[in-house]
């Protein structure tokens, strides 16, 4: 075994008590070859090398080394105009390429919705992004008729969707790639087969790795599968010792595909936004009359989510305009809540500005993100009214008015510059596990957002200072304490940063403060270079 | 954490008798300071370090909840206007009282009129501890009516407020206690006579609602000590309207 294997994420199913009483994993990959292509004679609506698809067309999309093909139909790829080469090489072999813009978010959205319909032959699917699929078939094939009848019947669906496409079933997910891009089409491997066998004719790319580990393996001399399972285990397992990416690390692909390594995937799952809407039979134009709307649809959500057994997150306020225009408000809840009368309370703030116009005659209101809130007792006696708010509920009504930015709480930060310390997180966010503050080091009450210069007479330039000057006023320092001396953190900054020494002290009055002084006399940077003495900061103020 | 060492119990009841009612100490507890006011410097920390002591005190003074099974582990707020945050700087974690430290929550507001907003809401908030606002000068925002709902907001909900004034004037108010801070010469401290000690704050009550003025000078307790009742007893130095005696006493830090 190749070290441990770093496989995170949560697996399909949780480890069957006996594994021999499951029926074996059967899972099917569909590989759609050419499905930029396919989707483009879709919105064109051409069959195969009909009208524009009968002379050579390619899909191209800007790159940071020019205008490159990202597919081609097949007159384009018999004309030369393969996948990759840039644009104006392609021309010079076919001075006739027509070409279209590709859309891979398209693609990929397209990608998502035929996941869900190929759910229609097994229980969960799974993205295999850019352009194939992955459905869980164990124990369906039956239903088909055997699984023979089960690819055909894939077969015929996408045919009818005109989708070109490359299928295989196998144990794994890993095998069922593997045989749908590289072994002959329609290939089932059943269990009882032995896979290595099967597998061994099929290229080292069948093992979906990167490209420069496929270019480390072709200068090995190992082209097929065959060829890794001849060499020696443990010198591969050296060669990649440090690999642990399962892409980068054949030994870790080999055992996916042969079902020693459980190799998991994210299925997808259709998820219903809430969504309510009220149609009105005039055209508002008031204020007064869109804050009832808008509690009315509170309403009807905080509903929608009760019967769901959920809260709202993030909601967006559609209002469509007679004229033709949308206007959107977006909010985001601290905690998921379905309480109708702060969820309009906070829209109420983000409707001030808006214009109506000609008047709104749809309002919709949806809920983007949400998150499962238990069903509780509502209040019930008369004193609720004292009880006040919730936090997330104070927390909802600052940010609406003051802004996400504005209402924060700060956390420590893996750093030992002053400033650095502390970083400010939404109010909410929880503490991330941090090394707390050293005890002996006192640090002040209050941080000044940037250091402000003084002015300072002392003894000797690396002494005690005796008296300064700030916003104007003079101190004079009656106690003090010091260095303290803080280096720059040098994996982050400029060479040119100096370090610090810092002060506390304590003027006649018994005003406390925190200064520094920025680099010594003598370190060559800064103000040194040209013979200045350092500067003095004031950075800090004590209670 | 808020230990309570020994208990000469406070409590709002026994503020009644007379004795007690001569003047302010650490460590009283009573519904009437929900609502303080410190006025206070801005070349200086001391009005919002005061601010915050008052509340720990207040808070270990108050003592234990009998029927919470864990310590009190709830936010506090601390409200800060833009020129309050520019000239007397933002809350800096390391520094914070050890207690304290990861339960803040900092609003920047950039008018005086959110930040009346936010304290306002933060007061009707049953989840927070207390707040403190930090307010620079006296805008038009901070009326006698913006204290007032202030005052009515902290005492309808039990949630206390210490409003920090920076250079301001002693305005009209509605608050319940009013401060003038300082920042008073800090003792020597045990190894390094030269070192800044801990702090010292010279606070001059002049207006209060129960308790004659007076002046004290005020710090933290001893850190090792964590005292919740005061060391000595305050009331004995006379504390009439007109002689503003000056009294060394110790508050309570938690």
């Amino acid at each position: 075994m190749p070290g441990p294997l770093p496989l995170t994420g949560t697996y399909p199913a949780a480890a069957p008590p006996d594994p021999a009483s499951l029926p074996p994993r059967r899972i099917l990959a569909i590989w759609l070859r050419d499905l930029a292509m396919d989707r483009w004679r879709l919105s064109q609506e051409l069959g195969l090398g009909e009208g524009a698809d009968a002379s050579p067309l390619a899909l191209v999309a800007e790159s940071a080394r020019g205008v490159r093909i990202t597919a081609a139909n097949a007159a384009g790829l018999a004309a030369g105009a393969n996948p990759g080469t840039a644009l104006a090489d392609a021309r010079t072999l076919c001075p006739a390429l027509a070409t279209a813009p590709s859309d891979p978010a398209g693609d990929l959205a397209f990608l998502e919705k035929l996941a869900l319909w190929a759910q229609r032959w097994g229980p969960w699917s799974a993205l295999d992004a850019p352009d194939g699929l992955i459905v869980d078939v164990t124990g369906v094939a039956h239903l088909f008729g055997g699984e023979e009848a089960l690819l055909a019947d894939v077969r015929a669906a996408l045919a009818r969707r005109h989708l070109a496409a490359r299928l295989a079933i196998a144990p794994t997910a890993g095998a069922a790639w593997a045989l749908a891009h590289y072994g002959p089409d329609g290939t089932v491997l059943l269990p009882q087969d032995n896979a290595v066998q099967r597998l061994a004719q099929l290229p080292v790319a069948a093992l979906r790795l990167d490209d420069d580990v496929l270019l480390v393996l072709r200068r090995l001399g190992l082209k097929r599968l065959g060829d890794l399972s001849g060499v020696a285990r443990d010198a591969l397992a050296r060669r990649f010792r440090n690999r642990r990416a399962p892409a980068a690390n054949p030994l870790i692909r080999m055992d996916q595909l042969l079902g020693m390594v459980p190799e998991p995937t994210l299925p997808v799952i259709e998820q219903h936004a809430p969504l309510v809407q009220r149609r009105l039979l005039e055209p508002i134009r008031h204020r007064d009359l869109l804050d009832r709307v808008v509690a009315d649809l509170a309403e009807d959500m905080a509903r929608v989510l009760e019967g769901r057994g959920l809260g709202a997150r993030r909601l967006e306020l559609g209002m469509w305009k007679v004229d033709g225009e949308v206007l959107v408000r977006r909010l985001e809840l601290a905690a998921p809540s379905r309480d109708s009368g702060h969820i309009s309370g906070l829209f109420g703030r983000h409707l001030d500005h808006i214009d109506a116009g000609f008047g709104i005659e749809m309002v919709r209101l949806r809920s983007m993100w949400s998150e499962n809130v238990a069903l509780s007792q509502g209040d019930i006696e008369a004193a609720a009214e004292g009880h006040g708010t919730s936090l997330a509920a104070f927390i909802d009504r600052l940010v609406a008015r003051l802004g996400a930015r504005a209402v924060r709480r700060p956390v420590l930060r893996a750093s030992h510059v002053p400033e650095r310390v502390q970083a400010w997180v939404g109010a909410l966010e929880p503490d991330k596990s941090s090394q707390e503050a050293f005890e002996f080091h006192h640090r002040p009450l209050k941080l000044l957002d940037n250091a402000e210069r003084i002015a300072v007479l002392y003894a000797s330039p690396d002494g005690l200072p005796r008296r300064f000057r700030w916003r104007g006023e003079v101190h004079e320092v009656a106690r003090a304490e010091g260095p303290e001396r803080i280096s720059p953190e040098w994996w982050r900054e400029r060479g040119s940063v100096r370090l610090r020494d810092y002060y506390r002290i304590e003027d006649g009055q018994g005003r406390r403060y925190w200064i520094y002084r920025d680099g010594i006399a003598g370190d060559g940077r800064g103000g040194d270079a040209v013979g200045r003495p350092p500067d003095w900061f004031l950075q800090g103020l004590w209670g | 954490m808020f230990h309570r060492i020994d208990s000469p119990a406070v409590s709002p009841g026994s503020f009644a008798s007379p004795a007690q009612a001569q003047g302010w100490r650490p460590g009283i507890v009573s519904d009437e300071v929900a609502h303080g006011e410190i006025f206070a410097s801005a070349r200086e920390g001391t009005g919002a370090a005061m601010a915050l002591a008052l509340a720990q005190d207040r808070l270990a003074s108050a003592g234990l909840d009998p029927l919470a099974d864990m310590p009190d582990q709830r936010m506090w707020l601390w409200v800060q206007d833009r020129d309050a945050l520019r000239r007397s700087g933002r809350p800096y974690r390391p520094g914070l009282p050890r207690s304290l430290r990861h339960r803040l929550i900092h609003v920047a507001a950039s008018t005086a009129e959110d930040a009346l907003f936010a304290l306002e809401e933060g007061l009707r908030c049953r989840d927070l501890a207390f707040a403190i606002g930090e307010i620079s000068g006296n805008p038009k925002a901070l009326s006698f009516t913006a204290s007032r709902r202030l005052s009515l907001a902290a005492e309808r909900h039990g949630v206390p407020l210490w409003l920090v004034r920076l250079d301001a004037r002693r305005d009209l108010s509605s608050a319940r206690m009013r401060w003038q801070a300082s920042a008073a010469p800090s003792p020597q401290p045990r190894w390094n006579a030269a070192a800044p000690g801990a702090p010292r704050w010279r606070a001059e009550l002049f207006r209060a609602r129960g308790h004659p003025p007076g002046e004290w000078v005020l710090g933290p307790g001893n850190r090792e000590k964590l005292t919740a009742r005061p060391e000595e007893r305050l009331s004995e130095a006379p504390t009439g309207a007109q002689s503003k005696a000056r009294l060394e006493g110790r508050m309570a830090l938690a």
